[in-house]
């Protein structure tokens, strides 16, 4: 039987099923998915202690199940999540947080990438600035005039004699 | 002078590999209680071999003591038990087990097989009071003193080194 | 007998790769062929060595041999024949193993297409690699045997990871692989280099293809790692920022700033002492990513069963490598010439910013990767860095770069003016406005770095576009047809600019699919349904099926769309009975503009199951675009001016031959 003639008739069959036994939308498996989306964000970024490398939103350790439980009825108390993470960093250390907070010791963990840039950019500017100013006899002879893929002149019919050139 | 900056990258290197040749020593799933120091978490939990009967942390106030937490089901419980078991015998401070995520018949019997060294045991079934001493791994032994202050934290079995260099000391300092 | 004799033929490749780095070496240096010829001939031998002894491993897994350790620890009677030879590199042993079969394999590949390089040269190359080789055979014989037997041997073996049961662990090993040890070739080309003081751009030209080469595949090895994650792992994520990930995205960052580099070196014979340090640079970071997963020293999902005493070996391996030729960098880089010039404006500015920016992405990848072990080495606690950091960190990065990605190809070699640039881009940027706020328009709510993302991706798209019709439009007054303009476009040029398609394809994936998808976590009985938009998913409920080494539950969930059946998905979870471990296999209808993907949480009372359902908008423009970059790649290594040097010397020989 073709494929998609197959698919219809599983469907109505399903369909039909459905009907028959009051089948519904189903129910969101959490009883609160406002509530559980609130947990879920905040537990995606604490680690699961006893897992290699997972985070305790993910994994299905014990420890992350009960911790899951822990935020969930923390949440419901009206804990904020600031409040939730000083629970879990009282108990855990700063080595559950996959976020790590801006202390002294990681001071040079966040801004370090800023700074590589700016002093990258600095050495980059310093280095340009040096070569323009170097006397013409500093570099080497510029053997390569505009050949091939060069712009400045559009695609020339003799490309492949200036590639070859090269 | 030129040369100077090229050695940066050589330099950057061997700063990194020392870095790293120190790390071979270190454990990176080691997590460091920040409870060290600090006041014990308060509880009140049943006792494991009577339900009826409450122990609280108020109840330990004024005696330097040990809680060992352990579980049937830990297989690595069953190394350092042997241990435990000597140790208890020396009475030398109060030593409590916390039963982590146990069935009662089960931590009853394997007391039963392997010896019970605990003065009592306190029945922790949802790990809640583990969550509050930060525990993530089963064993862990805590050293507690008067003032309901942890002293120290061992994470994974007893041996007789750490018990006879760094819990027995600790203990001698704390009740002198 | 099998394993023994493979054992061996690793002792006798340990000598030849002895010969190769030796030999050639001294014969350059004291200008003796007879030694330079070893090269060639040793390369050859040291792969067929190396090659026979995989083939050896190879039996012993698919022959079920469990009285090797290795084998053992890693297969099971009951393996899938195509697993047990996946599970070759599916632990330590046999992924070194493959790793060093790779390394031969690129140093026979490079003896054999470099007729046309000088005889020293070459000789140096091959002399690196064959140190390389060394290295990894030594490693393997001292500290790694995967020909270690087991007494008594078991009635069975343990299993391979029911994770790496997957078609994905069958190639994506073996393609990211080659991506990081084909590095090892431009870090040759680069140590030759600087030995021989020949630095110049004939240099780059021969280096590029195979950095190229070794690009592509980084770049298809890391995408397939993460469609697999993505398909496999349930939750639908498809990058953690993990140690390892980050140890094989570092190597492509740098791969990627060394492609840029070279072609400046190639073109313009500028920045030849920082195109060597890229090289130098690219391979490091291979070799610290096989540190970083086999030591111990970080905790990953992907780590290898670990053994300070091989922490400490590869360390020491690094160090003599990485700091030899640091140091010869150190020495012979001061003498290189500057090059040519060119203006502060110039396409050779916006690459070297390029490199820049790259660079400082690589370094804050290594930054996040490694900041924890800096802090607890230096007793000063513990923390964890994770995506929050990454995504924070590198994105603002990214931004800048993907900028110049639009500008770059336009610019003119030595000099260009801004004006110019401007008159000519301003098409592309309006184009690009334009079509973030219709994209906005029709989605729904963004956001800024979603508006952002889709500008960026835009900009890029239209500064191709505007590229293009540059170069294809008629010039002077000459009547020539489009389709001839076209094929005058050089490939090298054609490959970047569909690199750079690639590029922005991948950057509208991640966007889309980062601020449209949905997810549904809900509990099903027998005919419920729920619905997405106007996507309705129906749960067929489950049935219990038996595969070749596991039991299955295997649902079935038809989906339909305003009506009309679209398809019929079956998510499983598996057990597997020899390691006793439970799998979520999720179900995914792969298209072109979005992904269907259900998988089964847990069983509930009733008859019922959790179901979890994502719509996932665009996702597999994620993994396309790095397709299309690699075929960018690829199109671009095979620019004629890599082969006609190898045409020219072929006809140069045929010519001495006919006048002898």
């Amino acid at each position: 039987m073709p494929d998609s003639l197959c698919k219809a008739i599983v469907a109505l069959l399903l369909a039909l099923s459905a009907a028959l036994a009051g089948a519904k939308e189903a129910l969101p498996e959490a009883a609160d998915p406002a509530l559980e989306a609130r947990m879920t964000r905040i537990t995606a970024e604490l680690r699961c202690l006893v897992c290699q490398n997972q985070t305790i939103a993910d994994s299905n350790a014990g420890l992350a199940v009960d911790l899951r439980r822990e935020t969930r009825a923390m949440l419901r108390q009206g804990k904020s999540d600031a409040e939730i993470i000083a629970y879990m960093t009282a108990r855990y250390g700063d080595f559950v947080l996959y976020r790590p907070p801006l202390k002294s010791t990681t001071a040079l963990l966040w801004f370090g990438p800023a700074a590589m840039l700016l002093l990258g950019g600095a050495v980059l500017i310093f280095v340009l600035r040096r070569r323009t100013r170097l006397a013409a006899d500093a570099f080497e002879p510029d053997e390569d005039e505009e050949a091939g893929e060069g712009r400045g002149e559009p695609a020339r019919a003799d490309s492949d004699a200036a590639a070859a050139r090269t | 002078m030129k040369r100077f900056w090229f050695l940066i990258p050589l330099a950057a290197f061997l700063a990194l590999a020392v870095v790293l040749a120190v790390g071979l020593k270190l454990d990176p799933r080691e997590v460091p209680s920040p409870l060290i120091d600090k006041p014990a978490p308060k509880f009140a939990l049943p006792r494991l071999d009577d339900a009826g009967r409450t122990i609280r942390l108020d109840d330990m106030r004024g005696k330097v003591w040990v809680l060992n937490v352990w579980a049937s089901w830990c297989v690595a419980c069953r190394e350092e038990h042997p241990l435990l078991v000597e140790f208890a015998k020396k009475k030398v401070v109060p030593l409590y087990g916390l039963n982590y995520k146990d069935q009662r018949e089960d931590a009853t019997r394997w007391l039963a097989r392997f010896g019970n060294p605990y003065d009592a045991s306190l029945y922790d079934v949802e790990g809640r009071v583990g969550i509050d001493f930060g525990v993530y791994g089963v064993p862990e032994t805590f050293v507690i003193d008067q003032n309901g202050v942890i002293r120290l934290k061992h994470i994974g079995p007893l041996t007789p080194d750490v018990l006879a260099n760094k819990i027995e000391p600790l203990l001698k300092k704390l009740d002198a | 007998m099998i394993p023994e004799l493979g054992h061996f033929l690793l002792w006798l490749a340990l000598g030849v790769s002895a010969v190769l780095g030796t030999m050639p070496l001294v014969g350059a240096a004291r200008n003796r062929t007879d030694w330079m010829a070893l090269a060639r001939p040793s390369a050859a031998i040291l792969f067929a060595l190396v090659a026979l002894s995989f083939v050896c491993l190879a039996l012993a897994f698919v022959g079920k041999d469990f009285s090797v350790l290795y084998v053992a620890t890693n297969s099971n009677s009951s393996l899938p024949t195509h697993y047990r030879f996946a599970a070759v590199w599916g632990g330590h042993e046999g992924s070194m193993l493959l790793w060093t079969l790779m390394l031969a394999f690129w140093t026979v590949a490079v003896a054999r297409f470099s007729a046309h390089l000088p005889d020293k040269v070459i000789a140096r190359i091959l002399a690196v690699m064959g140190w390389l080789s060394f290295g990894f055979l030594l490693f393997m014989l001292a500290t790694s045997n995967p020909f270690d037997r087991l007494v008594p041997t078991p009635a069975d073996g343990r299993d391979l990871n029911p994770l790496l049961q997957d078609p994905g662990m069958v190639i994506h090993p073996p393609m990211l692989y080659m991506g990081y040890v084909g590095l090892s070739v431009a870090f040759s080309f680069a140590v030759a280099a600087l030995i021989g003081g020949n630095l110049d751009a004939t240099w780059a030209r021969w280096t590029r293809p195979w950095t190229t080469a070794a690009w592509i595949f980084l770049t298809l090895g890391i995408a397939l790692g993460s469609g697999w994650a993505y398909y496999e792992l349930g939750w639908g994520g498809w990058w953690f920022w993990d140690p390892v990930e980050n140890a094989s995205f570092m190597p492509w960052l740098v791969a990627t700033a060394l492609i840029h580099s070279l072609a400046v070196t190639e073109k313009r014979n500028s920045f030849k002492s920082w195109t060597v340090l890229l090289a130098i640079l690219a391979f490091s970071l291979s070799l610290l990513g096989t540190f970083l997963v086999r030591s111990g020293v970080l905790s990953s999902v992907h780590a290898f069963a670990t053994d300070p005493r091989r922490g400490l070996f590869i360390l020491a391996f690094l160090v003599v490598v990485i700091g030899a030729s640091l140091t010869l960098y150190a020495w012979r880089a001061p003498s290189v010439g500057l090059g040519a010039r060119f203006a502060l404006l110039s396409r050779e500015t916006l690459l070297l910013s390029n490199n820049v920016l790259l660079l400082v992405a690589c370094g804050a990848v290594l930054l996040g990767t490694l900041y924890p072990l800096a802090l607890d080495a230096l007793g000063m606690g513990k923390i964890s860095v994770g995506p929050p950091y990454f995504d924070t960190v590198f994105v603002p990065l990214l931004t800048p770069l993907v900028f110049l990605m639009g500008i770059g190809p336009l610019a003119r070699w030595k000099e260009t003016e801004l004006p110019d640039l401007a008159s000519r881009l301003k098409w592309a940027a309006g184009a690009a406005v334009v079509a973030t706020v219709a994209t906005m328009w029709l989605r729904g709510g963004i956001g800024v770095v979603g508006a952002v993302g889709l500008l960026m991706a835009f900009w890029i798209i239209g500064s191709i576009a505007t590229d293009f019709v540059e170069r294809l439009r008629p010039v002077g007054g000459l009547r020539t047809g489009l389709w001839h303009r076209a094929r005058l476009i050089p490939r090298s040029i054609a490959g970047m600019q569909i690199a750079h398609l690639g590029v922005a394809v991948f950057i509208l994936g991640v966007t889309l699919v980062k601020t449209g998808e949905v997810e549904r976590d809900v509990r099903m009985q027998v005919g419920d349904t729920t619905t997405i938009g106007d996507l309705v998913f129906t749960f067929g409920g489950v049935r219990d099926v038996q595969g070749p080494n596991y039991r299955a539950a295997r649902g079935t969930v038809t989906v339909t769309d305003k009506g009309r059946p679209v398809v019929t998905l079956h998510p499983e979870k598996r057990h597997y009975p020899a390691t006793q471990s439970t799998m979520t296999e999720a179900d995914i209808d792969v298209g072109l503009t979005r992904d269907l993907y259900v998988s089964l949480g847990e069983a509930v009372d009733g008859g019922a199951w959790i179901v979890r359902v994502y719509v996932k908008p665009f996702v597999d423009w994620i993994w396309g675009g790095c397709l299309v970059m690699a075929l960018g790649g690829l199109l671009a290594a095979s620019d004629r001016r890599y082969r006609a040097k190898v045409r020219r010397t072929a006809e140069a020989s045929t010519s001495v031959a006919s006048a002898a």
